[in-house]
């Protein structure tokens, strides 16, 4: 049954043959006999899913049921749940029991679904290999020994484990993407401002969006439909119309311009990896797609670019964390700068605090010009080589990661070789761009992401060229052993 | 030395709308602690601003009513800094990109002379709650219902050359905002809140001096007995041959002194930012049309008006203006009587007086603007005198009905009968036969005299002009 994908399930319930206290009781034994070998959640919430998964049954005999009614899901520890501890994978909110609900878990409830749990993720959703965790690291499913990515590792783990059908992520600079590469599973991150980011723990408030990790293309579709639309709590989100994301998941692809950008195939990229997305690009060519070269020639600026805004902003979005309203505090401080020095000192993890430095630093008097006004004017180019380039495609194509997912360990003492795995995610989240990651093989047994990018609130193509690819391949429907 | 002050006021007006500048929680002054602070106020994790449109419409009026620009596009930026009552760890205010820019307002000084204030920028910002450091037992309290409140920072340009000039600025703005109803001025509860940035400089010389901001001045006699002081302790200091030092100083009303607060090296480096939380505010030139129209008549105008239409000089006619409500009261007072100088008088006079005694508002008067003209206009058609006035007034203040109706009832009516003035004048010269002596004697001074004795005996409604004629003739003899 958790081989079901979100699509096949919800069929599954509508035919009435299990119900959907069944399928949650299933999918919660898994979690209780698989998740310690993974450390992908934090917390599971037994009761409240129950509760939910017998309402939906009850809903469903009423003949109320929507698609996904009754259906099971792993939030984000990022995303606020109203009674249930919220984490963001920090000391600094251990016991921090969150008040209400995000938009996107309060559309989620809305449409019926059933929250089995809170996954494990990056610290305050820094970094890209769930290694930053205050609840250490998660691993792998396809190699316990590897790194499943990261920021939202813990939700790429447990779909690809089938721990749940799916799972809720957020991506500031490829948080949804790379791990979705990681662990062989596709992930969506909308064009930024399509989801609502209320409720949702600020990182990078310009970059930050949530979106769906599900093992296809179809799933992502339904999910999105759920998740997207304007919020007025968000003045950010767009008051643009959600359209029916499944509807045009089987337009014909034939004569699509996909665009191959040469910066991201030079230096850096695994030659086995870019062995597998030239066999995706040959396939999307077999549908009847048509590939272009181009060019990002702004492309190795990104980077650089992106390890400046989103520190300044995240050094500001973090400033709240003090301890005098909610989170960790300090034992016996001595005077108001100790308080905070220590609640802050012993409440953030390493990484957190090398990024607070960073963006202070960026934003200080003197220093502000040459870094975060430089940013944001290599922020505009960044874009402008991306407008250019759907000027002449339809979809950008490209390896998610330059590799396939690494030892634990292997990274984390330096920093910058880690914040290069996410190179290839990170210029699209400085343009607000909607981008994707789906299974496209494997490199040296671990799993290879292809990823897609559009034009924005261009979800529907990208969903569709996802699609169409799932049609004629198996990547997507493997399973890792032990979790088969 | 002749030392020349220098002298710019910040004043913080906080806007008078229903819910926060961010969110949907109340302002209301005097809640129990903490019972007006939503999660957004508190700023728990993941909360997001949401701009109250209203803010917008209030600091666009201001602008129009400043003569200043409204910018098109203005930008919401974070002041970071950490303080416990701060829940964010930053302000929501404007930096580079303010709502309001470039604006001025006239003041009218005691002599008469009228000058003009620039108006450097007005933003938008967010208030902070407030630290509570009594009744904890050594602990603060913090309180958040204040967190969040909309206030406009409006910055003067460093015009202001003396304590009383900074007054008469801040005066007039308290009174422009409430004019455009925006702000209720209650100082006490500190709707209406001031810091002043003084410096000193030889007379003559062009550049500033070093500049102290004084905090916590938030009555009209503190702003003018702190900038007094602080102009004292930097004469002091530069004629001791000394330097002043740029810092901040609080001021303290029971001491009357200021103290140092923080240094310019102790300062915090906001990092200020736009917030990536909030659209660039962009207002349409129709939006600024239609705020356009909802204008009142604004203080400079109404002193234009009233100096130029009624005759009144410009100090009288900015006492009147400086309160709208009095301002509307006398305006319909000298339409009615075609008598501006009379209502002025009034007005400003016994009215304000009965006002100040009884510590009531002109919107609470006992007696209305139609009263009050119902009794100047029987000054002007001779029925009361100024002595006869003065009995209306008070018992139209008492409830005793309008001026006709007591007019009527004590029998104020003048006396127009020349018989009946005569009998009076000779009743009283056959009283009084040693004055009728001493002034037929040359002594003209008992004239004074006569003329009140007559005026008492026919208690006061006899025309003063027609007596002194009749008495002349009598005592002639």
């Amino acid at each position: 049954m958790h081989n079901k994908t979100l699509a096949e399930l919800s069929a599954v319930l509508q035919q009435g043959e299990v119900s959907s206290e069944e399928l949650t009781q299933h999918f919660l034994q898994r979690i209780q006999s698989l998740d310690a070998k993974l450390n992908a959640l934090v917390t599971v919430t037994e009761e409240q899913a129950l509760a939910q998964a017998r309402a939906a049954d009850t809903q469903r005999k009423a003949g109320n049921a929507g698609p996904l009614t009754g259906l099971p899901l792993i939030h984000k520890d990022i995303f606020c749940t109203k009674g249930v501890k919220t984490t963001c994978g920090s000391k600094m909110l251990d016991n921090f029991i969150a008040p209400y609900d995000a938009t996107v878990v309060a559309k989620c409830k809305a449409a019926g679904m059933v929250t089995l749990g809170k996954a494990n993720m990056d610290e305050f959703a820094m970094g890209s290999s769930n290694e930053t965790s205050f609840y250490g690291p998660v691993r792998n499913p396809w190699n316990l020994d590897a790194v499943p990515g990261g920021s939202s590792g813990g939700s790429a783990a447990s779909v690809a484990a089938r721990l749940a059908p799916v799972a809720t992520g957020t991506d500031t600079g490829g948080s949804i993407r790379q791990p979705a590469a990681l662990c062989g599973i596709t992930g969506l991150k909308p064009t930024y401002g399509r989801v609502s980011r209320y409720g949702m723990i600020a990182f990078a408030s310009s970059l930050d969006q949530a979106g769906p990790m599900t093992r296809t293309a179809e799933d992502a579709a339904l999910m999105l439909n759920v998740m997207a639309g304007f919020d007025q709590r968000d003045s950010t989100s767009v008051e643009k119309d959600v359209p029916d994301y499944t509807q045009t998941l089987n337009d014909s692809i034939k004569g699509l311009k996909i665009g191959l950008p040469k910066e991201y195939f030079g230096e850096g990229l695994d030659s086995e990896v870019k062995k597998v997305i030239e066999t995706a690009i040959k396939q999307y060519e077999e549908l009847g797609a048509q590939v272009l070269d181009i060019s990002l020639p702004n492309s190795s600026l990104a980077v650089p670019t992106y390890y400046v805004v989103a520190p300044a902003e995240c050094s500001s979005n973090l400033s709240r964390f003090d301890g005098v309203r909610f989170g960790y505090r300090c034992q016996d401080p001595k005077d108001l700068k100790d308080f905070y020095e220590r609640n802050r000192g012993e409440g953030f993890g390493a990484e957190v605090k090398r990024r607070i430095m960073i963006g202070t630093y960026a934003l200080s008097a003197g220093y502000y010009d040459a870094y975060y006004l430089k940013a944001q004017q290599l922020r505009r180019l960044i874009s402008d080589d991306f407008r250019k380039a759907f000027e002449q495609v339809d979809v950008i194509m490209s390896a998610t990661a330059p590799t396939v997912a690494f030892k634990l360990g292997e990274k984390t003492d330096d920093p910058v070789t880690m914040y290069l795995s996410d190179i290839n995610t990170i210029a699209v989240n400085l343009a607000g761009l909607p981008g994707m990651s789906i299974p496209a093989g494997f490199a040296n047994s671990l799993p290879v992401g292809l990823q897609i990018i559009g034009n924005y609130f261009g979800e529907q193509r990208l969903l569709n060229v996802a699609h169409q690819y799932q049609q004629v391949t198996q990547w997507h429907q493997q399973t890792p052993q032990e979790f088969a | 030395m002749e030392w020349e002050p220098v002298i710019g006021l910040e004043i913080h007006v906080q806007l008078l709308t229903k819910s926060k500048i961010f969110s949907g929680a109340s302002i209301a002054y005097g809640a129990a602690p903490n019972t007006q602070a939503c999660a957004v106020d508190l700023g728990l994790p993941g909360v997001l601003p949401v701009l109250n449109k209203e803010v917008v419409r209030m600091a666009v009026k201001f602008g129009l009513a400043i003569g200043a620009k409204v910018s098109k596009r203005s930008i919401f930026a974070r002041k970071n800094y950490f303080y416990p009552d701060l829940p964010k760890g930053y302000q929501i205010s404007q930096y580079e990109l303010p709502i309001v820019e470039h604006g001025h307002l006239e003041i009218e000084l005691e002599d008469g002379t009228v000058k003009q204030i620039g108006i450097t920028r007005a933003h938008l910002e967010e208030d902070a709650g407030k630290s509570l450091h009594e009744d904890f037992h050594g602990l603060t309290g913090i309180d958040l219902n204040r967190a969040g409140t909309p206030l406009l920072e409006v910055v003067s340009e460093p015009d202001l050359r003396s304590a009383k000039e900074a007054v008469a600025y801040m005066k007039k703005m308290h009174s422009l905002v409430q004019y455009l109803e925006i702000c209720d001025g209650n100082m006490q509860e500190g709707s209406f809140r001031c810091d002043a940035n003084v410096s000193i400089r030889p007379k003559g010389q062009k550049e500033f001096g070093t500049r102290a901001e004084l905090k916590n001045i938030n009555s009209f006699r503190f702003v003018e007995r702190a900038i007094n002081v602080e102009i004292e302790r930097q004469i002091d200091i530069l004629e001791g041959g000394g330097e002043v030092v740029q810092e901040t100083r609080l001021y303290d009303p029971d001491k009357n002194e200021t103290r140092s607060m923080r240094t310019k090296e102790e300062a915090n480096d906001y990092r200020y930012f736009p917030d990536p939380d909030l659209l660039p505010v962009v207002i349409e030139e129709e939006f600024i049309d239609r705020v356009k129209q909802t204008l009142p008549e604004l203080p400079d105008e109404k002193i234009h008006r009233f100096t130029k239409d009624y005759g009144l000089n410009a100090y009288d006619a900015s006492v009147l203006v400086a309160n709208r409500e009095m301002a509307e009261y006398f305006d319909a007072v000298a339409k009615a009587t075609g008598e501006p100088k009379a209502a002025a008088n009034w007005v400003m006079g016994d009215l304000t007086g009965a006002l100040n005694k009884s510590s009531q508002e002109i919107k609470d008067s006992p007696v209305s603007a139609a009263m009050l003209a119902g009794m100047i206009n029987r000054i002007k058609d001779g029925t009361l005198t100024s002595k006869t006035a003065k009995i209306v007034f008070e018992a139209m203040w008492n409830g005793e009905g309008e001026a006709d109706q007591i007019i009527e009832a004590k029998d104020l009516k003048p006396i127009s009968d020349s018989g009946a003035i005569e009998k009076i004048i000779d009743d009283i010269i056959a009283a009084n036969p040693e004055q009728v002596e001493q002034y037929r004697g040359g002594k003209e001074k008992v004239f004074g005299f006569f003329v009140g004795q007559v005026m008492k005996a026919s208690k006061g409604k006899a025309d003063p002009q027609q007596v002194n004629q009749l008495l002349k003739q009598k005592l002639a003899g």
